[in-house]
């Protein structure tokens, strides 16, 4: 059970790990990697984390996907079609 | 071929981490060593039910002092290349009604559950760091739905310094009560009630107000155009 979750958190990170390279949208990109830090921060639970995995799930998904895509507008890179 | 130099990039650099963590002796760091010793000790010496936070609190506290400068200065560079919002630009329009709605039912939900985390971080997982960026979030949610009503600066401020300030007037209580910067001060009480851990909330209250303000005020000064 908590060898499948973990695998399940693993494949999403890579997934989303890999479509942060391949997106050709900046705002794409920000998106897959709050995903990214969403699995990892299901992951720490897994691994028995649980500070870590709140840090992550705050710090991660939350305030630095929101500060990459404020960056993005400030910076005229803010598309709304690819 | 940018896309493929990011690929080959991270290739190697996870190969070199591999070959990194290869070279590491983590049986040591894993059995015996020093979180055994935390382990036995932190109940009696700290009294938090919650390990973790009495590592980042009581014996390494000097590195999260550190790690709030490391915040602040970030903060303050991010202020100082931004600079002053001129009074007469305009602002953003409203948002939708999803938005707006939504912002008004979350705010309390979120500055609660803040408040949880930051004033049971001794106890449960969590505490200063996490419950403030939380405590950020739910003040940057009305901001994104109500852009002419921004976030008063001058508040913010003013809590991030006096939370700072109480922090290391804290330790600085400490070093001439008991010897140490930053030690436990007030006794330990008992374990896992709400007031326990000595100065331990006191602390997490201090740092969870610093970072809430401080990335509210950040997230603010990025919105503002």
């Amino acid at each position: 059970m908590l060898f499948g979750i973990a695998l399940i958190s693993i494949i999403i990170m890579l997934g989303s790990a890999f479509a942060v390279l391949f997106f050709e949208n900046y705002l794409a990109s920000v998106v897959a990697l709050s995903v990214m830090s969403l699995a990892l921060s299901v992951l720490f639970v897994v691994l028995q984390a649980p500070d870590v995995a709140l840090t992550e799930a705050a710090v991660g998904a939350g305030v630095s996907s929101v500060i990459l895509a404020l960056t993005l507008r400030r910076i005229g890179l803010w598309q709304d079609k690819s | 071929m940018t896309v493929f130099s990011g690929v080959i990039f991270t290739i190697g650099l996870g190969v070199l981490l591999i070959a990194v963590m290869k070279s590491l002796i983590l049986e040591q760091v894993l059995t015996g060593g020093i979180g055994s010793i935390i382990l036995e000790q932190a109940p009696t010496e700290v009294g938090s039910a919650n390990i973790v936070s009495s590592v980042l609190l009581a014996y390494r506290g000097l590195d999260t002092l550190g790690e709030l400068t490391v915040l602040f200065v970030a903060a303050t560079a991010i202020g100082l290349v931004l600079g002053q919002r001129s009074p007469d630009t305009k602002h953003d329009s409203e948002a939708g009604f999803i938005l707006r709605s939504a912002a008004d039912l979350l705010f309390p939900f979120m500055i609660m559950l803040g408040a949880y985390i930051i004033l049971h971080g001794h106890i449960t997982p969590g505490g200063g760091f996490q419950g403030g960026a939380i405590l950020a979030a739910a003040f940057f949610i009305p901001i994104l739905a109500s852009p002419a009503s921004p976030l008063n600066h001058k508040v913010s401020s003013l809590i991030e310094g006096l939370a700072g300030t109480a922090f290391i007037l804290i330790g600085l209580f400490a070093l001439v009560g008991k010897g140490y910067f930053l030690a436990p001060l007030f006794g330990t009480g008992d374990i896992g009630a709400l007031f326990s851990a000595g100065s331990l909330p006191l602390l997490y209250l201090a740092v969870g107000l610093k970072v809430g303000s401080e990335l509210a005020g950040l997230l603010a000064r990025l919105q503002e155009v």
